[in-house]
Order: structure tokens, then sequence, then C-alpha cells
């Protein structure tokens, strides 16, 4: 199986001189394809920093962060773009873009590659609708749809462009239990079919059970 | 990636999100068609003044024009010697000269007694001074005594002058004193003067008993066919006392025209009404991206999180720009020409709508919102995709 994510030594801190903040401390950890970790921990613990350190949001200057096999330790900005283009994002909030109707939402991944058509777009836009179960509401603008609704968009949206690695950041905080393991079952599903890899950051305890494996992360240190 | 990708898809999204939300696109929409009557207005305002401060010069007959250094416009003459104007017959190439007397006079409405200034043109009736044909033609009646010809082109103050000359009541005074209208003309008012009359040079001195025929306010000299003018010019003002100009026809046009650009402020007036109108709505459209950009940053900062790059929204902003030209112009154009009709009906002055002022101002309009653009760009920035999570 190969290794996706492969994080070794990597340290980080907010800040510089009197005021830096170490967040992330050593941390060595390791993800293989179709490998759905679950990252707790305590709040301000330094996950959040993390996910963002391995989707190429942020840069990290100390260890080695590989990533689809590209080295994100003192990147260009075109490295890290050519990353995030491959990696499947899910936010807290859902963050889909109000002008556009679900199935326009989930189409801009698509148009970020070459290719293909109109039609195809919105074809397989609608087909990832339907395999969260919104097949119905396509043509719905997010402030027509309910929260567990719109997690789910944000998630087909994540899915659609076939993505290796899917990183989520607490996609349950803001939705209810139901829609919340709702929104989680359908996401481990869909990712166990195509074999992509999930790197799941939650405190919700609730959906401990979806996961192949659960890293704890305190104070910027891996607890084993 | 693809041509079309590359513009089509932001200006895809710009577009969506303008059409999104209403309200806000209709004020945006109202500040750049503000700015666009307000240019407009402006330029159509300025070119109406060139083209009525150039309406008498340009019916003028003559190859070279003589006028005093001090008289800033032909609304505003300072007399010279007649003698001036004579010695230049002793240049071989002259074939003959007249002069031509110029006042502003008050001219009683034959209806209301109301008295409103005019410009009184004064000539030896002879001289076809005017390339006008029914000036030309009433050579005959303008040798009579005490009579005038009326511009008919004059503001309606004066009276409807034709269905007083056919009812037979042509009799009124200029100046305080009685002559009467023998025919019509058409010649066009300018900011100097709301209407014109032209008379002989006898005439004129009875409307103005102050003047004397030795002192002159233009001289206008013929030359014979085929004669290079510019050469003859420059060996006449070289005899010429220094001064009098003496002017080509087409300097004669620019010089009416750059008295009222230049030495009459109201040139610079229209100019920077201009300016002002297309600051007022640079400053608008930028407020109106600038919030769209702060409005947006979250959407912004999860496409790039997604993989979009930098480049994509400089142009959707670009996009948002020119879709806010576009929309805010085109009913801005079609108000404007209604107003350019309402100004020529009610103010009786030639506004037309010339494609290319169209063309001109839309492209100010353009630059006005691509300027905006540029600024606000910096403020993409604040869509950090780190700051997603
Ligand atoms: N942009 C930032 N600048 C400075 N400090 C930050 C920033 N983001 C997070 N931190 C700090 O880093 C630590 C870890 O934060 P975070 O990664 O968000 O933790 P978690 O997601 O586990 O709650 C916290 O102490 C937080 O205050
Ligand atoms: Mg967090």
């Amino acid at each position: 199986m190969s290794m996706l994510i492969d994080v070794r030594n990597l340290d980080f801190s907010f800040g510089s001189g009197e005021l830096t903040l170490p967040v992330l401390k050593n941390v060595t950890i390791s993800i293989h394809q179709g490998e759905i970790v679950l990252m707790t921990g305590p709040s301000g613990s330094g996950k959040t920093t993390f996910l963002t350190i391995v989707g190429g949001l942020r840069q990290a200057f100390n260890g080695s962060v590989k990533v689809l096999d590209q080295q994100l330790i003192n990147s260009t900005e075109q490295v890290k773009v050519k990353v995030r283009q491959q990696i499947g994002f899910i936010f807290q909030q859902h963050n889909l873009l109000k002008s556009l109707t679900a199935l326009q939402n989930v189409s801009m991944t698509l148009e970020m590659y070459n290719g293909s058509s109109e039609r195809e777009r919105l074809n397989q836009a609608a087909a990832m609708l339907e395999a969260v179960g919104l097949g119905d509401r396509l043509n719905y603008k997010p402030d027509q749809l309910s929260g567990g609704q719109r997690q789910r968009v944000s998630i087909a949206r994540a899915l659609v462009g076939q993505p290796k690695i899917v990183l989520a950041d607490e996609p349950t905080a803001s939705l209810d239990k139901q829609s919340g393991q709702e929104a989680v079952r359908i996401l481990k599903q869909l990712a166990k079919e195509s074999g992509t890899a999930i790197l799941l950051v939650t405190h919700d305890y609730r959906i401990l059970e979806i996961a192949d494996r659960v890293v704890e992360l305190e104070d910027g240190v891996i607890k084993d | 990636m693809n041509l079309i990708a590359w513009g089509y898809f932001p200006a895809r999204l710009a577009w969506r999100q303008l059409i999104f939300d209403r309200t806000k696109l209709i004020a945006a929409i109202c500040g750049v068609l503000f700015a666009c009557i307000l240019v407009f207005m402006q330029l159509g305002f300025k070119d109406s003044l060139y083209a009525s401060a150039a309406s008498a010069p340009l019916k003028l007959n003559g190859d070279l024009f003589l006028m005093h250094k001090q008289s800033e416009a032909m609304w505003r003459p300072v007399n010279f010697k007649r003698s001036e104007l004579m010695r230049t017959l002793g240049h071989p190439a002259v074939a003959e000269v007249s002069p031509l007397y110029l006042g502003l006079a008050p001219f009683k409405n034959i209806e209301t007694q109301v008295k409103r200034t005019l410009m009184v043109y004064g000539f030896d009736p002879e001289a076809q001074l005017f390339n006008v044909e029914a000036i030309k033609n009433k050579r005959g009646e303008l040798r009579l005594k005490d009579t005038v010809l009326f511009d008919e082109s004059s503001r309606p103050e004066f009276g409807h002058i034709r269905p007083l000359l056919e009812a037979g009541k042509n009799v009124t005074e200029i100046n305080d004193y009685k002559v009467a209208i023998r025919g019509l003309f058409q010649l066009g008012v300018s900011f100097a003067a709301d209407g014109n009359v032209v008379t002989s040079d006898l005439n004129f001195m009875r409307i103005f008993p102050n003047r004397n025929a030795g002192d002159i306010d233009m001289g206008v000299i013929r030359l014979h066919p085929g004669t290079p003018i510019k050469q003859v010019q420059a060996e006449l003002s070289s005899q010429l006392n220094e001064f009098v100009n003496i002017f080509t026809y087409d300097e004669l046009l620019e010089y009416e025209k750059l008295y009222w650009a230049n030495t009459a402020p109201i040139g610079f007036i229209f100019g920077f009404g201009t300016v002002m109108g297309l600051v007022v709505g640079l400053v608008i459209v930028y407020q109106i991206l600038f919030t769209d950009i702060v409005n947006h940053r979250y959407e912004f900062a999860t496409l790039k999180a997604m993989g979009y790059q930098h480049g994509y929204f400089i142009r959707l902003v670009f996009a948002t720009a020119f879709f806010l030209a576009v929309l805010g112009f085109i009913p801005g154009c079609i108000l404007s020409i209604g107003l350019y009709h309402l100004a020529e009906s009610q103010m009786f002055m030639p506004m037309p709508m010339t494609f290319s002022k169209v063309i001109t101002i839309f492209f100010f309009i353009l630059s006005m919102c691509t300027i905006a653009g540029f600024l606000a760009i910096h403020k993409l920035k604040a869509a950090n995709p780190a700051d997603m999570f």
C-alpha cells in the first residue's frame, strides 16, 4: 500500500522571537491509501494547524511533510497549489458559494481541470450529489438547504474530483447528532468505494467508530 | 488551461455573484450610470460650446484675417486702424480687402418690447463677407438705409421674427436705433451672443453712433486664386504693425476655439467636470468592488484552498468591473441621448450625439472601472486559505 501522507519530525510555531508559540512538536505520522484516520485532542492542541500544513495551506519550515510525493516544507506556492488541487477539503463551516446552486458549487471543483465539457461536469456533479442523497436538491442555493444538506453538498464538492486524500476539520461540529452521523457515514462509504484516504479532525466522540485508526494530539505532541 | 477556461470561468462566477444580490447590483449600476451621464453632459456642452464659438468665423469668406493682438475673440474685439488693412493691398498677391465691424447691442423684441443683447455684423454688402446664400441674395436690401437681416437660429427670446415679417411687422430697435428687418438667414448662436444680425457698414455706424469707419474690428483679405496663403501670410506679417495678428482661416477657427478652451475658463470648467464625474464614478466602483471582495473573502479563500490560483480572482474582479461598466453605460448612454435632445430643444445649443463620442465615453467609463479594479485587487490578500479551518 502506497503512502500518501508522510510526516516526520514536524515542528511548527506561530510568531517569532519572544512571542514564539510552539504548536507542533516533533510530529511523525503517515497515512496510507484508503485509510481513515481520526485525529482528536483538546481544543488548542494544534489539530487545525496540522491539517493546514498537510493541506498545503500553511507554510512550515522544519521537519519533513511529504504529501502525494511532494515535499511541502519550504515549498513554492506552485507546489502547494498542485497538492491542494489533489486534495478534497471539508471545512467546519460548509463554505459553499452563496450565489451558486448545489450543482454549480460541486462543479467548481471540476472547472479547475481541463478536458471535460460543461455537460460532463454537470453530469458528474449531479451524480455525486445523487450519491450524497441530494439528487432532488440540485438547483437549490445554500440558503435554501438545511445545515446537514449543506455539509453533504460540501462532501460532494470535496469528493467529485476523485481526490486521493480528503482533509476534514470538525465536519460535524455545527450539525445535530443525526445529520452529523449521516454525513460521516456517507463520507466513509464513498471514500471506501474509491480508496480515498481521510484525515478527519474531530472531538466528536460519537463518530470515532468510522475510523481505521485514531491518533490523539495533546499540546502539539502525538500520544501513543 | 485553455483560454475559455482562463477568462470565461471567472467571468461567469463574477456574473453569477453580481446578479445574486439584485439590490446591490442596481445600486452599483446607478453609480456608473451617474458618472456616465455626468461625462456625457460635460463633454456635450464642451463640444457644443466649441461648435457654436466657431459658427460665425466658419462662414467667413476670406483667405487671411487681421485682428488686433488684444482681441481675445471675435465677440470682444479691440479696434485697429482701417489703414492697417489697406496697407496690405500693396502686396501683389492681395486681390481685395474689406473691413468687418462687430458690436454687441440690445435688440428690442417686437412683441414684448424686452431688450436682449445680440451680435451685430457690419460690412460692405458688395464684399460678400459671409458664405451664406441668404445674406448674399439680400445684398440689394442690405444697402438700404436702416436695414438689417436677422439670424433665424437666434434664441426665441428675440421674438418669432418669421411670422412677424410675414405679417408686415418688421420694425424694431437695435441700440435704441430704429431699423427694419428685411430678411432672414441662419448662422447659429454661441455662448457669447444669443442672436445675430448683419447689416451694411453704413448702417452699422448709424446703430453705433460712437463708432467710425476708420476703426475696424477685423480685416478680411482675399488673395488671387492659386497663391500660397502661408507664404503671403508670412510676408504680410513682417510688414504689418506688431499689434495685429494675421490668421489663416483655420488659425482663426482655432483661435476662437482656444479662447473658450483657455482664456475663458469655460473649457476648463467642462474638462474639470468630466474629470470629477470620472473620479466620483471611480470611487463608487472601487467601493463596490472592495466591499464585494470583503464580503466574498471566505468564498475566495475556500476556492484558493481547493486549488484556485490568485490570477483567477484578479480576472474575476476585472470581469465584475467590466460588467458594471457595460451595465451602467447602456442606460447612461440612452438617458444622455434624451438629455441631449432636451438641451437642443430647450437651450437651442447644437448637441449632436456622435458615434465617436459614444465610443470615447465608453472607453472613459471602461478605464474608470478598470482603474477601480486595479485599486481593489490588493484587498484579495484578505482571502487567506489558511484561515479557512
Ligand atoms: N493564525 C494564528 N496565529 C497565532 N496563533 C495561532 C493561530 N492559529 C492558531 N493559533 C494558536 O495555535 C494553537 C493551536 O491552534 P489550533 O491548531 O487551532 O488548535 P485546535 O484546532 O486543536 O483547536 C492555539 O494555541 C492557537 O491559539
Ligand atoms: Mg481547530
